[in-house]
C-alpha cells in the first residue's frame, strides 16, 4: 500500500513526470485507441481515407507543378518527390492541429479525473502517426510502381526524418494545446499559421529553387524542411548539408523544450480554466 | 496505522473574474491598447474556497462530507484527486485514489457499450487486466447485456446511466471519492450501487469520502461525517451529531420568519408579518421528534374592514415532494368579514405523521372561491424531525432504514380466530 503514497503540494519546480507517464501508459493506449476507432467509424470509407487523402493531393500537385508549371526534381520523379513531402507534412500538420485542439475537446474529462495531462496531446499525435503509416505504405507502393531506386542509407535517414517531425510536432502541439486552454480564441490562428508554414516547407518544390541565401537559412529553421530533406536524400542521392541540418535540429529541440516547459508549467491549472 | 488521508493546513484560492475564467487573446491585445490611455487596472477579487483544512482519515473509514453549496466540498475532493492543485498546505494520500465526480466520464457515443466499459474503466484508474476480470460482472450488473455490442448512441439515457454506474460500482481503489454522482438515476439502481460499494468497502477496508446533499444517504452509508462551511471544517464526528449541527447552523433561523414591513396584498389589504414553528408548549423550535405535534403560526394584519379570506400551508420534504397542502376549513372566523386589526392562525401538524427528515413549509393567504392567492411565501419555514425511541412511533424499536413519504401510526388489530 505504501508504494502508492502521493504527496499533494502547491505547484512548484519543474519535472517532465516521465515516471508517472509510464504508470498511466494504459490510459495513453486507450485514448489513442478511442480516437483512432472513433475517427474511422465516423467516415464512410473508413481506413481507406488515410490512403485516399495523400493520393488525391499527390495527383493534384503532380498535375499542377509537374505537368503545368514544370518543376524539375530530377533525378526523382515528381509524384514520388511530392508524395514524400506530403506524407511528412500531413504528419506534422495533423499532429499539431489535433494536439492543439485536444485539451479543449477533452475538457470534461480533465475537469473530472486526474491523469498526466501530456497523455492527451500525446495520443492525438499517435492518431496522426497511424495515418502517416498508411501514407508511408502508399509511398512505398509508389516507389515500386515508379521503380524509384532507394539508397540503403534510408535505413537511418527515414527514421531520422520521421523522428524530427514527431519531436517538433509534439513540442508545437503541446505548446498550442496549453495556449488554447488559456486563450480560447487562439485556435482560429492555428489553421492560418499551418498554411503559412506549408508554403515555407519544401513539400511541392525543391529547396534548390530558393535563390536568396539568407532565406535558405531562415527556412532551415523549419523542422519540416529538415525532415523532408533527410527523407529525400536516399531518393536523390544528393548529400545532406550539415549546416542546415544543424540549424534544423537546434530549432526542433528548442521547439520541444518551449512546448513541454509551457505545458508542464500551466497544466496544474487546466481544470480551473477549462 | 497511518491515516489514509492526511491533510495539513490545506487552502485553495480562486480569483474571481466577472467574465469567463479563460481569456480571449483579442481582449489582451485590445486591453493593452486601452491601457495605454488609462492606467487604472481592474481589481481582481480573490477568495478562499478552502482555508486551513486539517484532517486525518483512517483506512477503512467511510466519511460523509456535507455543507451548503459553495462550502468547498467539491473543491476538497478535487484537490485530493489531484484535478486541481492547492494554493497552500499539503496532503498525503496513502493508497490508490479512484474519484467518481461524475458517472460516465469519457463515454463516447460512437463506441459500443463494451468498448466504453474499457475506456471509462481505464479513465477511472482500472488496469486492463482488472477490467477483463470484472467485465462479465459489470455487464451483468448493468442489465444491458443485450445491447453491449451496440454503439452507445443507440442507448436510452437510463441505459447509459446504468452502464456508467456499473463501472463505477466495480472500482476497487483503496480510496474512493464520490461526489453527488448518485443523485441521478433511478433510486432502486442507486441503492444497488451503494450496497455494492458498501459491501466491498466493508470486505476490503476501503476508505470512502462521500459528498452528498441527501442526508438519508449519508446517514445510511457513512458512520462519520464532516461539516464544511465557507471553506472551513466546522465539525467532524458521528454522522448524527454532524447532521444535527448542520441543521442547527443552517436551518435554525428558518423556524421563524419575520417580514419587517409585511407582505402586502394591495387588492385585499392584508399584510403577512410573521410565521413560526413551535411545539405544544409554545416553544419556538426547529427540531421535533416524529411523535410530536408541530404548530405553524401565521401572524398577519388586516388593513381594511369587510375582507374575507382564508389561510393555508404547503409542506415539502427534502426531495421537494409536496407531502400535503392544507387550508383553514375549521376555524370560526374563516368565513366572517374581518375588521381591521392583527390576527393569528395556528395549524397543527399531527404527531406520528412524518418520517425523519428535513421539511419546508410555504405560507399562503387566499380567497378560496374563486381561488385568488393574496400572499404566497414559498418554503419560508423549515424543520427537521428525528426519532425518539422513548416514545411509541410507527418505527417501534426498529432502528434501520425505514422508507416511506409519510409514517402514520396505524391501529392494528390482531387476534386468534381458530
Amino acid at each position: 500500500m505504501e508504494k502508492f503514497t502521493t504527496n499533494i503540494h502547491p505547484p512548484s519546480g519543474f519535472s517532465l513526470g516521465l515516471k508517472e507517464l509510464w504508470q498511466y501508459r494504459e490510459l495513453f493506449y486507450f485514448f489513442t485507441w478511442r480516437d483512432i476507432k472513433v475517427k474511422y467509424k465516423q467516415t464512410y470509407l473508413g481506413i481507406l481515407w488515410a490512403l485516399l487523402q495523400p493520393l488525391g493531393m499527390m495527383l493534384i500537385f503532380t498535375f499542377l507543378f509537374s505537368k503545368t508549371w514544370k518543376i524539375d526534381t530530377t533525378p526523382v520523379q515528381y509524384p514520388i518527390f511530392v508524395l514524400a513531402g506530403l506524407i511528412l507534412w500531413n504528419l506534422f500538420s495533423s499532429s499539431v492541429s489535433h494536439a492543439g485542439e485536444s485539451m479543449i475537446q477533452n475538457a470534461n474529462i480533465i475537469k473530472k479525473i486526474y491523469f498526466p495531462r501530456l497523455i492527451i496531446p500525446g495520443s492525438s499525435l499517435l492518431v496522426a502517426f497511424f495515418d502517416f503509416l498508411m501514407g508511408l505504405l502508399l509511398f512505398l507502393i509508389f516507389c515500386v510502381i515508379y521503380k524509384q531506386p532507394v539508397h540503403w542509407s534510408a535505413v537511418y535517414y527515414f527514421p531520422a526524418a520521421i523522428f524530427i517531425i514527431v519531436v517538433a510536432a509534439f513540442g508545437a502541439g503541446t505548446f498550442l494545446a496549453a495556449l488554447n486552454v488559456k486563450y480560447r480564441d487562439f485556435r482560429y490562428t492555428i489553421a492560418f499559421m499551418l498554411q503559412v508554414l506549408f508554403f515555407a516547407s519544401q513539400v511541392f518544390y525543391p529547396m534548390q529553387y530558393i535563390q536568396q541565401s539568407w532565406l535558405k537559412y531562415v527556412l532551415a529553421a523549419n523542422p519540416v524542411n529538415t525532415a523532408i530533406g533527410l527523407f529525400r536524400a536516399p531518393l536523390s542521392g544528393s548529400p545532406v548539408d550539415a549546416t542546415f541540418l544543424g540549424i534544423g535540429m537546434a530549432s526542433t529541440i528548442l521547439i520541444l523544450l518551449i512546448g513541454l516547459y509551457y505545458f508542464r508549467k500551466t497544466e496544474a491549472f487546466f481544470a480551473d480554466l477549462a | 496505522m497511518k491515516p489514509a488521508i492526511e491533510i495539513r493546513n490545506l487552502g485553495k484560492e480562486y480569483t474571481l473574474t466577472t467574465t469567463q475564467p479563460y481569456v480571449a487573446l483579442r481582449d489582451i491585445i485590445s486591453g493593452s491598447v486601452k491601457n495605454m490611455f488609462k492606467s487604472a487596472k481592474e481589481k481582481k477579487e480573490k477568495f478562499w474556497a478552502l482555508e486551513d483544512i486539517n484532517l486525518d482519515i483512517m483506512p477503512g473509514e467511510r466519511v460523509g462530507i456535507i455543507g451548503r453549496n459553495g462550502a468547498g466540498k467539491s473543491t476538497l475532493l478535487k484537490i485530493i484527486s489531484r484535478i486541481t492543485p492547492p494554493t497552500t498546505g499539503s496532503a498525503i494520500i496513502r493508497g490508490r485514489v479512484g474519484s467518481l465526480l461524475e458517472v460516465g466520464t469519457g463515454f463516447h457515443p460512437e463506441l459500443t457499450g463494451r468498448e466504453n466499459i474499457y475506456l471509462n474503466g481505464s479513465i477511472l484508474g482500472l488496469k486492463k487486466t482488472e477490467i477483463n476480470k470484472q467485465l462479465d460482472a459489470i455487464i451483468d450488473f448493468s442489465g444491458v447485456e443485450k445491447f453491449i455490442d451496440t454503439p452507445l448512441k443507440h442507448y436510452s439515457s437510463g441505459m447509459q446511466l446504468r452502464l456508467a454506474f456499473s463501472v463505477a460500482a466495480h472500482l476497487e481503489p483503496e480510496i474512493l471519492l464520490i461526489d453527488e454522482v448518485l443523485a441521478v438515476g433511478d433510486a432502486a439502481f442507486q441503492k444497488k450501487c451503494l450496497g455494492k460499494m458498501e459491501e466491498v468497502s466493508k470486505k476490503d477496508g476501503r476508505t470512502i469520502l462521500f459528498v452528498s446533499h441527501n442526508m438519508d444517504t449519508i446517514r445510511n452509508f457513512c458512520p462519520t461525517t464532516i461539516l464544511l462551511d465557507e471553506g472551513k471544517v466546522i465539525s467532524k464526528g458521528s454522522t448524527e451529531n454532524t447532521i444535527n449541527e448542520y441543521v442547527a447552523r443552517h436551518l435554525e433561523t428558518n423556524a421563524e420568519m419575520n417580514w419587517e414591513k409585511g407582505v402586502l396584498s394591495y387588492t385585499q389589504g392584508v399584510s403577512l408579518h410573521r410565521a413560526f414553528l413551535h411545539n405544544e408548549n409554545g416553544e419556538l423550535i426547529s427540531r421535533f421528534d416524529t411523535t410530536e405535534k408541530i404548530g405553524v403560526t401565521i401572524e398577519y394584519e388586516v388593513l381594511k374592514d369587510d375582507v374575507v379570506f382564508t389561510h393555508g400551508i404547503n409542506l415539502y420534504n427534502q426531495e421537494n415532494i409536496n407531502i400535503f397542502n392544507s387550508h383553514d376549513v375549521t376555524s370560526e372566523i374563516r368565513l366572517e368579514k374581518r375588521v381591521k386589526g392583527k390576527y393569528k392562525a395556528i395549524a397543527w401538524i399531527p404527531g406520528n405523521l412524518l418520517p425523519e427528515g428535513i421539511f419546508t413549509i410555504s405560507i399562503a393567504l387566499f380567497l378560496p372561491n374563486p381561488l385568488d392567492i393574496l400572499v404566497h411565501e414559498h418554503q419560508v419555514l423549515s424543520f427537521e424531525t428525528y426519532t425518539n425511541f422513548l416514545k411509541l412511533s410507527a418505527r417501534g424499536n426498529y432502528a434501520d432504514d425505514f422508507p416511506g413519504v409519510i409514517r402514520p401510526l396505524l391501529q392494528w388489530e390482531a387476534l386468534k380466530i381458530s
